[in-house]
Protein backbone atom coordinates (compact mmCIF):
# COMPACT_ATOMS: atom_id res chain seq x y z
CA UNK A 1 0.00 0.00 0.00
CA UNK A 2 1.29 3.79 -0.27
CA UNK A 3 1.13 3.39 3.25
CA UNK A 4 3.78 0.70 4.24
CA UNK A 5 6.47 3.82 4.54
CA UNK A 6 3.74 5.43 7.36
CA UNK A 7 3.94 2.00 8.97
CA UNK A 8 7.29 1.60 9.02
CA UNK A 9 7.96 4.98 10.53
CA UNK A 10 5.02 4.90 12.55
CA UNK A 11 6.00 1.64 14.68
CA UNK A 12 9.35 3.68 14.80
CA UNK A 13 8.24 6.80 15.66
CA UNK A 14 5.82 5.62 18.79
CA UNK A 15 8.30 3.20 20.06
CA UNK A 16 10.79 6.41 20.14
CA UNK A 17 7.45 8.32 21.96
CA UNK A 18 7.25 5.72 24.55
CA UNK A 19 10.21 6.81 25.65
CA UNK A 20 9.77 10.07 26.09
CA UNK A 21 6.67 9.48 28.53
CA UNK A 22 9.54 8.85 30.75
CA UNK A 23 9.34 11.37 33.86
CA UNK A 24 12.31 11.62 36.58
CA UNK A 25 11.75 11.28 40.56
CA UNK A 26 8.20 10.04 40.54
CA UNK A 27 6.58 7.55 37.74
CA UNK A 28 3.32 8.91 36.59
CA UNK A 29 -0.05 8.34 37.73
CA UNK A 30 -2.01 4.96 36.73
CA UNK A 31 -4.59 5.78 33.69
CA UNK A 32 -6.61 4.09 31.17
CA UNK A 33 -7.05 6.02 27.10
CA UNK A 34 -9.31 5.22 24.94
CA UNK A 35 -8.54 7.33 21.59
CA UNK A 36 -10.36 7.75 18.22
CA UNK A 37 -8.86 9.28 15.03
CA UNK A 38 -9.76 9.89 11.30
CA UNK A 39 -7.68 11.65 8.91
CA UNK A 40 -8.81 12.57 5.57
CA UNK A 41 -7.33 13.87 2.40
CA UNK A 42 -5.43 13.03 -0.51
CA UNK A 43 -7.82 10.63 -1.27
CA UNK A 44 -7.58 8.86 1.62
CA UNK A 45 -9.24 7.66 4.80
CA UNK A 46 -7.69 6.38 7.67
CA UNK A 47 -9.69 5.59 10.71
CA UNK A 48 -7.69 4.67 13.93
CA UNK A 49 -8.90 2.78 17.39
CA UNK A 50 -6.50 3.02 20.49
CA UNK A 51 -6.94 1.53 23.81
CA UNK A 52 -3.67 2.22 26.22
CA UNK A 53 -3.75 0.68 30.00
CA UNK A 54 -0.76 1.94 32.52
CA UNK A 55 -0.40 0.30 36.06
CA UNK A 56 2.29 0.93 38.63
CA UNK A 57 3.20 -2.44 40.25
CA UNK A 58 4.79 -0.68 42.81
CA UNK A 59 5.98 2.89 43.29
CA UNK A 60 9.05 2.41 41.57
CA UNK A 61 8.02 0.05 38.49
CA UNK A 62 5.52 0.37 36.11
CA UNK A 63 3.62 -1.57 32.65
CA UNK A 64 1.79 -0.18 30.25
CA UNK A 65 0.58 -1.88 27.27
CA UNK A 66 -1.16 0.03 24.21
CA UNK A 67 -3.48 -1.91 21.12
CA UNK A 68 -4.17 0.21 18.16
CA UNK A 69 -5.55 -0.65 14.89
CA UNK A 70 -5.61 1.46 11.56
CA UNK A 71 -8.08 0.93 9.07
CA UNK A 72 -7.32 2.50 5.55
CA UNK A 73 -8.86 2.92 2.61
CA UNK A 74 -9.21 5.21 -0.66
CA UNK A 75 -6.91 5.57 -3.05
CA UNK A 76 -3.46 8.34 -3.09
CA UNK A 77 -2.32 10.65 -6.08
CA UNK A 78 0.07 8.02 -6.84
CA UNK A 79 -2.06 4.76 -6.63
CA UNK A 80 -4.32 6.83 -8.95
CA UNK A 81 -2.01 6.94 -11.29
CA UNK A 82 -1.47 3.54 -11.61
CA UNK A 83 -5.48 2.82 -11.37
CA UNK A 84 -5.78 0.75 -8.19
CA UNK A 85 -7.22 1.39 -4.70
CA UNK A 86 -5.81 0.79 -1.07
CA UNK A 87 -8.32 -0.99 1.59
CA UNK A 88 -5.91 -2.26 4.94
CA UNK A 89 -5.88 -2.68 8.50
CA UNK A 90 -2.80 -2.57 10.30
CA UNK A 91 -3.18 -3.77 14.02
CA UNK A 92 0.13 -2.77 16.25
CA UNK A 93 1.07 -4.16 19.66
CA UNK A 94 2.76 -2.50 22.88
CA UNK A 95 3.94 -3.10 25.62
CA UNK A 96 6.35 -1.09 28.27
CA UNK A 97 8.12 -1.40 31.66
CA UNK A 98 9.20 1.44 33.65
CA UNK A 99 11.75 1.36 36.52
CA UNK A 100 12.40 3.91 38.93
CA UNK A 101 15.65 4.05 40.95
CA UNK A 102 16.62 7.55 42.97
CA UNK A 103 17.02 9.89 40.49
CA UNK A 104 16.85 7.71 37.12
CA UNK A 105 14.20 5.82 35.24
CA UNK A 106 14.78 2.96 32.91
CA UNK A 107 12.59 2.17 30.40
CA UNK A 108 12.15 -0.93 28.00
CA UNK A 109 9.54 -1.52 25.39
CA UNK A 110 8.75 -3.77 22.52
CA UNK A 111 6.45 -3.26 19.63
CA UNK A 112 4.56 -4.97 16.81
CA UNK A 113 2.99 -3.72 13.69
CA UNK A 114 1.43 -6.08 11.25
CA UNK A 115 -0.54 -5.44 7.83
CA UNK A 116 -0.98 -7.90 5.09
CA UNK A 117 2.01 -5.95 2.90
CA UNK A 118 4.16 -5.10 6.08
CA UNK A 119 5.72 -6.28 9.04
CA UNK A 120 7.54 -4.00 11.68
CA UNK A 121 8.71 -5.04 15.47
CA UNK A 122 10.70 -2.69 17.37
CA UNK A 123 12.74 -3.02 20.62
CA UNK A 124 13.75 0.18 22.49
CA UNK A 125 15.51 1.63 25.73
CA UNK A 126 16.45 4.91 27.35
CA UNK A 127 17.30 6.31 30.35
CA UNK A 128 16.00 9.49 31.69
CA UNK A 129 18.12 11.45 34.47
CA UNK A 130 16.89 13.88 36.86
CA UNK A 131 19.96 16.02 38.24
CA UNK A 132 21.06 19.40 39.62
CA UNK A 133 18.60 19.72 41.72
CA UNK A 134 16.13 18.68 39.28
CA UNK A 135 16.31 21.32 37.12
CA UNK A 136 17.63 19.58 34.22
CA UNK A 137 16.78 16.17 33.12
CA UNK A 138 19.21 14.26 30.22
CA UNK A 139 17.73 11.42 28.55
CA UNK A 140 19.52 8.90 25.77
CA UNK A 141 17.78 6.45 23.99
CA UNK A 142 18.31 3.39 21.49
CA UNK A 143 15.58 1.61 18.66
CA UNK A 144 15.84 -1.27 16.83
CA UNK A 145 13.38 -1.59 13.96
CA UNK A 146 13.11 -4.70 11.79
CA UNK A 147 10.88 -4.37 8.82
CA UNK A 148 9.81 -7.10 6.08
CA UNK A 149 8.20 -5.10 3.05
CA UNK A 150 5.97 -7.15 0.82
CA UNK A 151 3.95 -6.10 -2.44
CA UNK A 152 0.39 -6.47 -3.29
CA UNK A 153 0.54 -7.65 -6.71
CA UNK A 154 -3.22 -8.60 -6.34
CA UNK A 155 -5.94 -6.38 -5.57
CA UNK A 156 -7.74 -4.54 -2.36
CA UNK A 157 -10.45 -7.09 -2.05
CA UNK A 158 -7.46 -10.39 -3.55
CA UNK A 159 -4.17 -9.14 -2.43
CA UNK A 160 -1.59 -11.22 -3.96
CA UNK A 161 1.98 -10.58 -1.57
CA UNK A 162 5.36 -10.67 -2.83
CA UNK A 163 7.76 -10.05 0.06
CA UNK A 164 10.20 -8.05 -1.59
CA UNK A 165 12.77 -7.23 1.21
CA UNK A 166 13.67 -6.16 4.27
CA UNK A 167 15.42 -3.29 6.20
CA UNK A 168 17.07 -2.30 9.28
CA UNK A 169 16.34 0.61 11.33
CA UNK A 170 18.41 1.97 14.30
CA UNK A 171 17.73 5.27 16.00
CA UNK A 172 19.94 7.09 18.21
CA UNK A 173 18.67 9.90 20.79
CA UNK A 174 19.56 12.07 23.39
CA UNK A 175 18.05 14.70 24.97
CA UNK A 176 18.13 17.85 28.00
CA UNK A 177 15.18 19.34 29.34
CA UNK A 178 16.98 22.63 31.37
CA UNK A 179 14.44 24.89 34.01
CA UNK A 180 15.72 28.52 32.92
CA UNK A 181 13.29 30.13 35.62
CA UNK A 182 9.68 29.51 37.62
CA UNK A 183 8.53 30.84 34.22
CA UNK A 184 10.35 29.11 31.63
CA UNK A 185 11.48 25.41 30.51
CA UNK A 186 13.80 24.88 27.25
CA UNK A 187 14.88 21.42 25.87
CA UNK A 188 16.90 20.30 23.25
CA UNK A 189 16.52 17.06 21.44
CA UNK A 190 19.06 14.98 18.92
CA UNK A 191 18.56 12.20 16.64
CA UNK A 192 20.61 10.57 14.62
CA UNK A 193 18.67 7.05 12.57
CA UNK A 194 20.11 4.69 10.19
CA UNK A 195 18.69 2.45 7.88
CA UNK A 196 19.86 -0.47 5.65
CA UNK A 197 18.34 -2.99 3.40
CA UNK A 198 14.98 -2.44 1.18
CA UNK A 199 14.13 1.42 1.99
CA UNK A 200 11.82 2.33 -1.21
CA UNK A 201 8.14 2.29 -1.13
CA UNK A 202 7.40 -0.39 -3.91
CA UNK A 203 4.29 0.85 -4.79
CA UNK A 204 5.78 4.53 -6.05
CA UNK A 205 7.07 4.44 -9.57
CA UNK A 206 9.56 6.87 -11.27
CA UNK A 207 8.43 8.37 -14.92
CA UNK A 208 11.08 9.13 -17.69
CA UNK A 209 10.07 10.76 -20.73
CA UNK A 210 9.31 8.29 -23.16
CA UNK A 211 8.32 10.03 -27.22
CA UNK A 212 6.87 5.93 -28.13
CA UNK A 213 4.05 6.81 -25.86
CA UNK A 214 0.97 8.91 -26.52
CA UNK A 215 1.20 10.02 -23.13
CA UNK A 216 4.83 10.93 -23.52
CA UNK A 217 6.49 9.08 -20.67
CA UNK A 218 6.51 5.48 -18.97
CA UNK A 219 6.50 4.40 -15.49
CA UNK A 220 9.09 2.46 -13.82
CA UNK A 221 10.77 1.03 -10.47
CA UNK A 222 11.98 3.28 -8.24
CA UNK A 223 15.79 2.62 -7.37
CA UNK A 224 16.53 3.61 -4.28
CA UNK A 225 19.98 3.57 -2.45
CA UNK A 226 20.47 0.50 0.78
CA UNK A 227 21.44 3.20 3.54
CA UNK A 228 20.13 6.16 5.02
CA UNK A 229 21.45 7.90 7.98
CA UNK A 230 19.43 11.31 9.08
CA UNK A 231 20.25 13.43 11.91
CA UNK A 232 17.48 16.57 13.52
CA UNK A 233 17.82 18.05 16.19
CA UNK A 234 14.76 20.39 17.43
CA UNK A 235 14.99 22.87 20.33
CA UNK A 236 11.61 24.27 21.97
CA UNK A 237 11.09 26.19 24.69
CA UNK A 238 7.96 27.04 26.82
CA UNK A 239 7.28 30.27 28.99
CA UNK A 240 4.36 30.66 31.67
CA UNK A 241 2.87 33.85 31.07
CA UNK A 242 1.91 36.64 33.38
CA UNK A 243 -1.75 35.20 33.61
CA UNK A 244 -2.23 31.24 33.73
CA UNK A 245 -1.31 30.55 30.14
CA UNK A 246 1.66 29.05 28.30
CA UNK A 247 3.10 29.62 24.89
CA UNK A 248 5.27 27.16 23.18
CA UNK A 249 7.69 27.60 20.25
CA UNK A 250 9.95 24.87 18.50
CA UNK A 251 12.37 24.81 15.50
CA UNK A 252 13.94 21.31 13.83
CA UNK A 253 16.59 21.37 11.72
CA UNK A 254 16.69 17.65 9.68
CA UNK A 255 19.37 16.90 6.62
CA UNK A 256 20.31 13.06 5.70
CA UNK A 257 22.44 11.42 3.34
CA UNK A 258 19.73 11.58 0.12
CA UNK A 259 19.96 15.49 0.64
CA UNK A 260 16.49 16.24 2.23
CA UNK A 261 17.11 19.09 4.12
CA UNK A 262 13.92 20.07 6.38
CA UNK A 263 12.98 23.33 8.60
CA UNK A 264 9.96 23.26 10.58
CA UNK A 265 8.18 26.05 13.07
CA UNK A 266 5.99 25.37 15.55
CA UNK A 267 3.72 27.93 17.90
CA UNK A 268 1.50 26.75 20.65
CA UNK A 269 -0.79 28.16 23.16
CA UNK A 270 -2.34 26.95 26.01
CA UNK A 271 -5.21 28.76 27.93
CA UNK A 272 -7.18 26.98 30.35
CA UNK A 273 -10.53 28.21 32.60
CA UNK A 274 -10.89 27.50 35.63
CA UNK A 275 -9.74 23.64 36.69
CA UNK A 276 -12.41 22.45 33.61
CA UNK A 277 -10.94 23.41 30.38
CA UNK A 278 -8.02 24.03 28.70
CA UNK A 279 -7.88 25.27 25.02
CA UNK A 280 -5.04 25.01 22.90
CA UNK A 281 -4.31 26.69 19.36
CA UNK A 282 -1.36 25.71 16.94
CA UNK A 283 0.48 27.02 13.89
CA UNK A 284 2.81 24.67 12.37
CA UNK A 285 5.04 25.68 9.27
CA UNK A 286 7.40 22.94 7.52
CA UNK A 287 9.72 22.94 4.30
CA UNK A 288 12.11 20.68 2.97
CA UNK A 289 14.05 20.54 -0.34
CA UNK A 290 14.37 17.37 -2.89
CA UNK A 291 16.29 14.07 -2.47
CA UNK A 292 19.37 14.35 -4.48
CA UNK A 293 18.02 11.54 -6.88
CA UNK A 294 14.62 13.10 -6.83
CA UNK A 295 12.45 13.82 -9.97
CA UNK A 296 9.25 14.36 -10.92
CA UNK A 297 10.22 13.52 -14.63
CA UNK A 298 13.78 11.48 -15.73
CA UNK A 299 14.95 12.20 -19.23
CA UNK A 300 15.07 8.53 -20.21
CA UNK A 301 15.29 5.02 -18.53
CA UNK A 302 17.80 4.72 -16.28
CA UNK A 303 19.43 8.07 -16.73
CA UNK A 304 20.88 7.86 -13.38
CA UNK A 305 21.88 4.96 -10.61
CA UNK A 306 18.92 5.55 -8.21
CA UNK A 307 15.89 7.57 -9.11
CA UNK A 308 13.01 8.19 -7.08
CA UNK A 309 9.52 9.66 -7.61
CA UNK A 310 8.59 9.30 -4.13
CA UNK A 311 6.71 12.73 -2.92
CA UNK A 312 7.98 12.16 0.30
CA UNK A 313 11.44 13.28 -1.05
CA UNK A 314 9.89 16.24 -3.43
CA UNK A 315 10.56 19.73 -2.34
CA UNK A 316 7.69 21.14 -0.49
CA UNK A 317 5.79 22.42 2.29
CA UNK A 318 3.10 22.07 4.58
CA UNK A 319 0.78 24.21 7.08
CA UNK A 320 -0.78 23.57 9.85
CA UNK A 321 -3.51 25.02 11.99
CA UNK A 322 -4.74 23.20 14.97
CA UNK A 323 -7.01 23.89 18.16
CA UNK A 324 -7.89 21.09 20.69
CA UNK A 325 -9.64 21.54 24.01
CA UNK A 326 -10.18 19.03 26.96
CA UNK A 327 -12.62 19.08 30.01
CA UNK A 328 -11.57 17.52 33.43
CA UNK A 329 -14.36 15.64 34.74
CA UNK A 330 -14.65 13.92 37.95
CA UNK A 331 -13.08 15.87 40.32
CA UNK A 332 -14.23 14.17 43.16
CA UNK A 333 -13.53 10.93 41.90
CA UNK A 334 -16.16 7.99 41.37
CA UNK A 335 -15.40 4.61 42.69
CA UNK A 336 -11.69 3.72 41.49
CA UNK A 337 -11.53 7.01 39.18
CA UNK A 338 -9.67 9.74 40.75
CA UNK A 339 -10.80 12.02 37.22
CA UNK A 340 -11.18 12.03 33.66
CA UNK A 341 -10.56 13.83 31.30
CA UNK A 342 -12.04 14.03 27.14
CA UNK A 343 -10.30 15.63 24.63
CA UNK A 344 -11.08 16.73 21.35
CA UNK A 345 -8.74 18.06 18.68
CA UNK A 346 -9.21 19.02 15.03
CA UNK A 347 -5.80 19.96 12.88
CA UNK A 348 -5.95 21.46 8.89
CA UNK A 349 -3.23 20.76 7.01
CA UNK A 350 -2.49 22.19 3.57
CA UNK A 351 0.42 20.42 1.36
CA UNK A 352 2.14 22.08 -1.66
CA UNK A 353 4.47 20.76 -3.61
CA UNK A 354 7.04 22.53 -5.66
CA UNK A 355 8.33 19.76 -8.01
CA UNK A 356 5.39 16.87 -7.69
CA UNK A 357 3.20 16.94 -10.26
CA UNK A 358 -0.53 15.86 -10.46
CA UNK A 359 -0.47 13.18 -13.79
CA UNK A 360 -3.78 12.18 -12.06
CA UNK A 361 -6.30 11.64 -15.06
CA UNK A 362 -3.31 13.45 -17.34
CA UNK A 363 -1.76 10.25 -18.03
CA UNK A 364 -4.57 7.81 -19.46
CA UNK A 365 -6.50 10.17 -21.86
CA UNK A 366 -5.64 8.60 -25.44
CA UNK A 367 -5.20 12.82 -26.02
CA UNK A 368 -3.25 14.17 -23.14
CA UNK A 369 -4.02 17.63 -21.93
CA UNK A 370 -0.66 18.42 -20.91
CA UNK A 371 2.62 17.59 -21.83
CA UNK A 372 4.70 15.38 -19.57
CA UNK A 373 6.33 17.82 -17.18
CA UNK A 374 3.44 20.40 -17.94
CA UNK A 375 0.85 19.27 -15.72
CA UNK A 376 -0.14 21.13 -12.17
CA UNK A 377 1.98 20.88 -9.47
CA UNK A 378 -0.01 18.38 -6.43
CA UNK A 379 -1.59 19.94 -4.04
CA UNK A 380 -4.30 18.97 -1.27
CA UNK A 381 -5.65 19.74 1.98
CA UNK A 382 -6.42 17.17 5.11
CA UNK A 383 -7.95 17.40 8.32
CA UNK A 384 -7.12 14.84 11.26
CA UNK A 385 -9.43 14.86 14.17
CA UNK A 386 -9.29 12.86 17.67
CA UNK A 387 -11.19 12.22 20.40
CA UNK A 388 -9.73 10.43 23.77
CA UNK A 389 -10.92 9.84 26.78
CA UNK A 390 -8.31 9.60 29.76
CA UNK A 391 -8.85 8.09 33.20
CA UNK A 392 -7.23 8.48 36.16
CA UNK A 393 -6.85 6.14 38.78
CA UNK B 1 57.64 27.91 25.20
CA UNK B 2 56.87 25.31 27.51
CA UNK B 3 56.36 28.27 30.62
CA UNK B 4 53.99 29.63 28.34
CA UNK B 5 51.98 26.83 27.72
CA UNK B 6 52.18 26.37 31.74
CA UNK B 7 51.11 29.75 32.20
CA UNK B 8 47.95 29.78 29.27
CA UNK B 9 46.30 26.80 30.87
CA UNK B 10 46.86 27.98 34.14
CA UNK B 11 45.22 31.43 33.15
CA UNK B 12 41.86 29.75 31.44
CA UNK B 13 41.56 26.80 34.18
CA UNK B 14 42.14 29.35 36.86
CA UNK B 15 38.46 30.29 36.78
CA UNK B 16 37.15 27.72 35.74
CA UNK B 17 38.41 26.07 39.21
CA UNK B 18 37.16 28.75 41.02
CA UNK B 19 33.90 28.45 39.81
CA UNK B 20 33.61 25.00 40.85
CA UNK B 21 34.76 25.90 44.11
CA UNK B 22 32.06 28.58 44.61
CA UNK B 23 29.71 25.71 43.40
CA UNK B 24 26.61 27.05 41.06
CA UNK B 25 23.27 26.00 43.22
CA UNK B 26 20.09 25.30 41.86
CA UNK B 27 18.21 28.95 41.18
CA UNK B 28 15.25 27.77 41.35
CA UNK B 29 13.91 25.93 44.49
CA UNK B 30 11.42 23.58 44.78
CA UNK B 31 8.61 25.73 45.94
CA UNK B 32 8.84 28.27 43.12
CA UNK B 33 7.88 25.37 40.75
CA UNK B 34 3.85 25.70 41.27
CA UNK B 35 4.15 27.16 37.89
CA UNK B 36 5.99 24.87 36.18
CA UNK B 37 3.84 21.97 37.85
CA UNK B 38 0.79 23.06 36.19
CA UNK B 39 -0.10 21.09 33.80
CA UNK B 40 0.08 23.69 30.66
CA UNK B 41 3.58 23.71 31.07
CA UNK B 42 4.35 19.61 30.66
CA UNK B 43 5.99 18.95 27.24
CA UNK B 44 3.97 16.06 26.71
CA UNK B 45 0.31 16.54 27.78
CA UNK B 46 -1.04 14.45 25.72
CA UNK B 47 1.20 11.64 24.37
CA UNK B 48 -0.74 9.20 22.39
CA UNK B 49 -2.16 12.15 20.86
CA UNK B 50 1.07 13.35 19.77
CA UNK B 51 2.44 10.41 18.97
CA UNK B 52 -0.46 10.40 16.49
CA UNK B 53 0.29 13.41 14.91
CA UNK B 54 4.36 12.97 14.50
CA UNK B 55 2.81 9.71 12.51
CA UNK B 56 0.92 11.87 10.43
CA UNK B 57 3.67 14.38 9.56
CA UNK B 58 6.45 11.73 9.32
CA UNK B 59 4.17 9.69 6.54
CA UNK B 60 4.30 12.49 4.22
CA UNK B 61 7.37 14.56 5.16
CA UNK B 62 11.16 13.55 4.17
CA UNK B 63 12.08 14.62 8.09
CA UNK B 64 11.76 12.42 11.08
CA UNK B 65 12.76 12.30 14.78
CA UNK B 66 14.29 14.36 17.57
CA UNK B 67 10.16 15.63 18.09
CA UNK B 68 10.55 14.18 21.92
CA UNK B 69 11.26 16.16 24.82
CA UNK B 70 13.72 14.95 26.88
CA UNK B 71 11.49 13.80 29.81
CA UNK B 72 9.70 16.29 32.18
CA UNK B 73 10.70 19.32 32.45
CA UNK B 74 9.07 20.51 35.77
CA UNK B 75 11.07 18.17 38.44
CA UNK B 76 9.03 19.38 41.18
CA UNK B 77 8.76 16.14 43.17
Amino acid sequence: MAHRHIFARAALLAALLLIRSTIADVLPDNRADVFYSKYSGGGMDITGYSATARAKITENFAVEANYFVDKVSGASVDVLSQASVIKDTRKQKSGTLEYLHDKTTYTASYMSSVERDYISDTASFSLSQSMFGDLTTITLGFANTHNKVGDNGGTANKPDITWVGHALTRAYSGGVSQIITKNFIAGVNLQVITDAGYLANPYREIRYLDPTKAIGYTLASQVYPDTHTSTAVQVQAKYYLPYRAAVTGLYRYYNDTWGVVGNTYELDYTHPIANEWIFEGRVRYYKQGAATFYSDLFPFALSQNFTARDQNLAALDNTTVGAKVTYAFLPDGWKVFKRGTVTGDVSRIRFNYRDFRDIRDFGVASVPAYSPGAEPLYKFSATVYQLYVSMYF
Amino acid sequence: MRLRQIFLFATLSGPLLLCGACGIQPWVKPYERDRLADPIMAWDRDAISNAYLDHIRESREGSRGATGGAGGGCGCN
